[in-house]
């Protein structure tokens, strides 16, 4: 007399758990093989469950109510008695309490000499539909027996059950090894406890969280193995080229492992404060003098840079005057061009107002546009060139130093050309690509220090020219206009002039006409 | 004039018989012999055909029902005890194809779809063998140039296009039988397929063929009025039968619950065909009283009146009504149809537990028709890697 347990299926396809809703025998009952033994609830439809052995029922193993996964053993039947009592009393003709709706009733089937296998039904009754299950490979031979002690759920239980019977008969250890196999493919996922308490006397071992924990710990393994790329987002990626940090330098805080935008802010705060040392400049005032003095030799651009400035400062009388100037229209002017669709992806400033206002003043007052050259005829006699044409500097900071490269006849250039050509200028600058001859014959220079926050100063002349303008920052100020005082946005020019060429009220009428465009940008269409 | 329609040859009074267009709405001609109640009426074409039907073929004809309708239940009750990992139930439905099935010939070559058990059936196809594929054991499960009987397709009407391609083999080669004169029979092609396969396209390219090369093709659609749940209303305005006039050739709709008038209907269309007059279209006008397969819940969309009012027209009911009240068979043999029925389901329920999974060095041995380098390279890599695991007891598992 062998008890055989009836494990539930998957009766739909990749269905994972039922609700035993109604029981159709009891402990005791005579059934055939196709006897309507339970109706089971699915996440697709209420279904009967007909019996796959004919013999007694020892015992219902899930209660009604409750659900349990697909596997789970939830009837023992007990088979070998006579088969002749067995198909004398059927309990079928009470049984269908509900109707077959779809095949009418199963009828009851004489097959006593069942012959299939001990092991359980082989389809549809796996612990996971979906999961993929692998095979164990063959490994070192003590690792078995380790293997061997992870069981894991409920069909592994009553698998384990079946196999110590199949191994009882056969007397060889197949257990273990069955076992073993299925250690490989533990499910990640577990019912809880709650769910499975009438169908589970026997307890889930202790080490099958430990198992599904390791399990996890392999994936995830497996995924930054699999991905040796530094997970960001687009922009952030961006963000990271346009400050020259490399992502797998940055420590990553974001919800997957990725680097996130304030990751490389505060990986850029911390990189800065390293630079810039500042804690650590004052050299200790133990240390020998010597050691407490930085020694850096002046060549390149520095010494370039130092050569020209004497030059301009000692041989060109430098006179320099300052006006404030109400940019509020420049400003809106501007915003406007921003979000015009002829300047849609190009970047617009005020300088872009101020260079073409430069260009503007520099037609209607031709002196400030001109060299002084002494000694011009080889007999001491000096000569002051006037260019019609507008070669305009931008000074800028590079990473070898101060450069002054120029656009080449700027004042035939449109608003738009302008704005590209200044673009294109400030970033060959600053990546330090500026090429000599883009510094050289220039006539006239605007040094944009307010881009740093400086109102304004008092700029020296690029040597061989005989102005420079200083274009202090734009910024909101108290003005009085009409008596009253108002927010209006405020910038200060700067200008110096080589007084040899450029006279004071020369200067002055150049200074205004630059101002009045900066005012009234409209102007720039007469 | 539904009969400047039709391809030369067709006979006026089948053209008017079934070829009448009929507007939306309007009562279709159905083609009817054995009425619900079990009494036999008459047709102008067809009742020729129904008398070859002898009284022996009439009690194969529900013998075989009665056990496919047993197999089937046994087949749904293996799935819901976990054995088979999905059924496709037929129940309803053992008419339209134990009687198309009969009328085929050993020759005719039969493409099914994936829940004509009963033309497996009456084509010899051992019943155990066509579980394995719901068994997850095998893709195919049996030799279909054994029985010319296709492999199920589980492509929604793939195997109409298949179907119509091999009809045009046919074509070919009792052309070069003409030419030698071989006294080989001549041979048609059935391919079955059900409503909701109706509205794929490959059902219309495998029309637009077979009526372009007259190729020897029967379609015989099994009308069972629901595509898991789309009723038929949503697949078609006009009977599906009616189709077959856009394309050419007769398109005939049959009781598909009446043995008598499928076998007849089918027998035509067969001869229709392997005579070279081209392809048919079979409606079988039909209802799956079971769910579309035991993943499915009818329950969810239709009616139970509407099953209950089809189980009135049962097949297996009429025609045991007839052959009682002809006196052609007594209760001797309706109880010998029981239990035979019994020992298949019992035949089936112990060979699918025994059911193994196939050696898949099989699998590269029908690769190609002769030895191949390639294949034989794979083979050897695969046995070095089945090679390398601890065991095969789990490979069923």
């Amino acid at each position: 007399m062998t008890v055989k347990k009836f494990n539930l299926p998957d009766v739909g396809e990749g269905l994972t758990e039922a609700e035993v809703v109604a029981w159709k025998v009891k402990p005791g009952d005579v059934v055939a093989i196709n006897d309507v033994l339970c109706e089971i609830e699915t996440a697709k439809s209420l279904v009967e469950l007909p019996s796959p052995f004919a013999g007694t029922v020892t015992e219902l193993l899930v209660e009604e109510g409750i659900t349990v996964e697909v596997g789970t053993a939830i009837i023992a039947v007990s088979e070998g008695q006579d088969d002749g009592a067995a198909q004398v009393t059927p309990v079928a003709p009470e049984a269908p309490a509900v109707e077959m709706p779809l095949y009418g009733k199963l009828p009851a089937d004489d097959d006593g000499d069942d012959n299939r296998p001990a092991g359980g039904p082989l389809v549809g009754s796996g612990p996971k539909a979906d999961a993929v299950k692998r095979r164990a490979r063959k490994r070192p031979a003590g690792s078995v027996v380790e293997a061997a002690t992870i069981a894991e759920n409920a069909e592994g239980t009553v698998q384990d059950h079946q196999a110590v019977l199949e191994a009882k008969a056969a007397e060889t250890p197949a257990a273990h090894r069955t076992t073993a196999a299925h250690a490989g493919v533990a499910p990640v996922t577990q019912t809880p406890p709650s769910q499975v308490p009438v169908a589970q006397p026997q307890p889930v071992t202790a080490e099958a969280p430990l198992a599904a924990a390791s399990r996890g710990a392999a994936i995830s393994g497996t995924i930054s193995g699999l991905v040796n790329k530094v997970l960001a987002k687009p922009p952030v990626r961006k963000f990271a080229r346009d400050l020259g940090i490399d992502l797998a330098d940055v420590v990553a805080t974001g919800q997957r492992g990725e680097v996130t935008r304030e990751d490389l802010v505060s990986y850029q705060a911390q990189r800065d404060a390293e630079l810039d040392q500042a804690d650590s400049f004052w050299g200790a005032s133990k240390k020998p003098q010597d050691q407490r003095v930085e020694r850096m030799p002046v060549k390149g651009v520095r010494k370039a840079t130092a050569k020209a400035m004497v030059d301009s400062a000692f041989s060109a009388p430098h006179v320099s005057i300052f006006v404030d100037v109400d940019a509020s229209r420049t400003m809106e002017f501007v915003k406007r061009l921003k979000v015009s669709r002829d300047f849609e992806g190009i970047k617009v400033s005020p300088l872009l107002i101020l260079a073409k206002a430069v260009i503007w003043a520099a037609a209607r007052n031709p002196s400030v546009n001109a060299s002084w050259v002494d000694n011009a005829d080889g007999k001491g006699g000096a000569e002051i060139l006037v260019k019609h044409y507008m070669n305009l500097g931008i000074a800028a900071a590079t990473p070898r130093g101060l450069m002054v490269p120029n656009i080449k006849d700027a004042q035939d250039l449109s608003l738009k050309e302008l704005a590209l050509a200044l673009n294109e200028l400030a970033t060959k600058a600053r990546a330090g690509k500026t090429q000599p001859a883009e510094m050289q014959g220039g006539s006239l220079t605007v040094t944009n220090i307010g881009a740093l926050g400086i109102d304004t100063g008092t700029p020296i002349i690029n040597p061989g020219e005989v102005a420079i303008i200083a274009f202090g920052t734009i910024k909101q100020k108290p003005w009085v206009l009409d008596g009253e005082v108002i927010p209006r946005w405020i910038t200060t020019l700067g200008g110096s002039f080589d007084h040899r060429v450029v006279d004071g009220d020369l200067s002055a009428r150049f200074m205004a006409d630059v101002a009045s465009i900066l005012e009234e940008p409209a102007l720039l269409l007469d | 004039m539904g009969s400047t329609q039709l391809p030369p040859g067709t006979e006026e009074t089948l053209a008017a018989t079934t070829a009448a267009a009929a507007a939306p709405g309007e009562p279709v001609e159905m083609v009817q012999l054995l009425g619900p109640d079990g009494t036999l009426g008459s047709d102008p074409v067809f009742s020729d055909y129904a008398k070859r039907i002898d009284p022996e073929k009439l009690r194969v004809f529900y013998t075989d029902m009665a056990r496919i309708r047993r197999f089937d239940q046994e087949a749904t009750a293996l799935q819901r005890q976990g054995e088979l990992a999905l059924w496709v139930p037929l129940t309803g439905q053992e008419a339209a194809q134990i009687g198309s099935a009969h009328a085929s010939q050993s020759q005719d070559y039969i493409f099914p779809t994936y829940r004509e058990h009963g033309v497996a059936l009456v084509r010899n196809v051992d019943l155990a063998e066509l579980l394995k594929q719901f068994r997850g054991v095998s893709n195919g499960g049996w030799d279909p140039r054994e029985n010319n009987f296709h492999l199920y397709t589980l492509v929604l009407a793939a195997q109409t296009l298949h179907a119509v391609g091999y009809a045009m083999g046919i074509q070919r080669d009792q052309k070069l039988a003409a030419a030698t004169d071989s006294t080989e029979p001549k041979a048609a092609v059935i391919a079955y397929f059900g409503d909701g396969a109706s509205s794929e396209g490959d059902v219309h390219e495998s029309m637009v063929f077979a009526a372009s090369y007259n190729a020897p093709v029967v379609f015989f659609c099994q009308n069972n009025h629901w595509a898991i749940s789309v009723p038929t209303e949503v697949q078609t305005k006009v009977p599906l039968a009616n189709r077959a006039k856009g394309y050419g050739f007769p398109g005939i709709r049959v009781d598909g619950n009446d043995a008598i008038a499928v076998h007849a209907v089918t027998e035509w269309a067969l001869e229709h065909a392997r005579e070279g007059r081209g392809p048919v279209l079979i409606e079988a006008y039909t209802y799956r009283v079971g769910a579309h397969t035991t993943a499915d819940d009818p329950t969810k969309y239709r009616e139970s009146a509407e099953e209950a009012a089809w189980r009135e027209k049962d097949p297996l009911d009429r025609l045991e009504k007839y052959l009682r009240t002809e006196g052609l068979a007594d209760e001797a043999f309706f109880d010998q149809v029981k239990a035979d029925g019994d020992e298949l389901a019992k035949y089936v329920r112990s060979t699918t537990h025994g059911l193994e999974v196939p050696d898949i060095r099989a699998a590269f041995a029908s690769v190609y028709a002769e030895q191949h380098p390639l294949i034989a390279e794979e083979l050897a890599w695969f046995e070095e890697y089945s090679a390398g695991f601890e065991s095969d007891q789990e490979a069923a598992n």
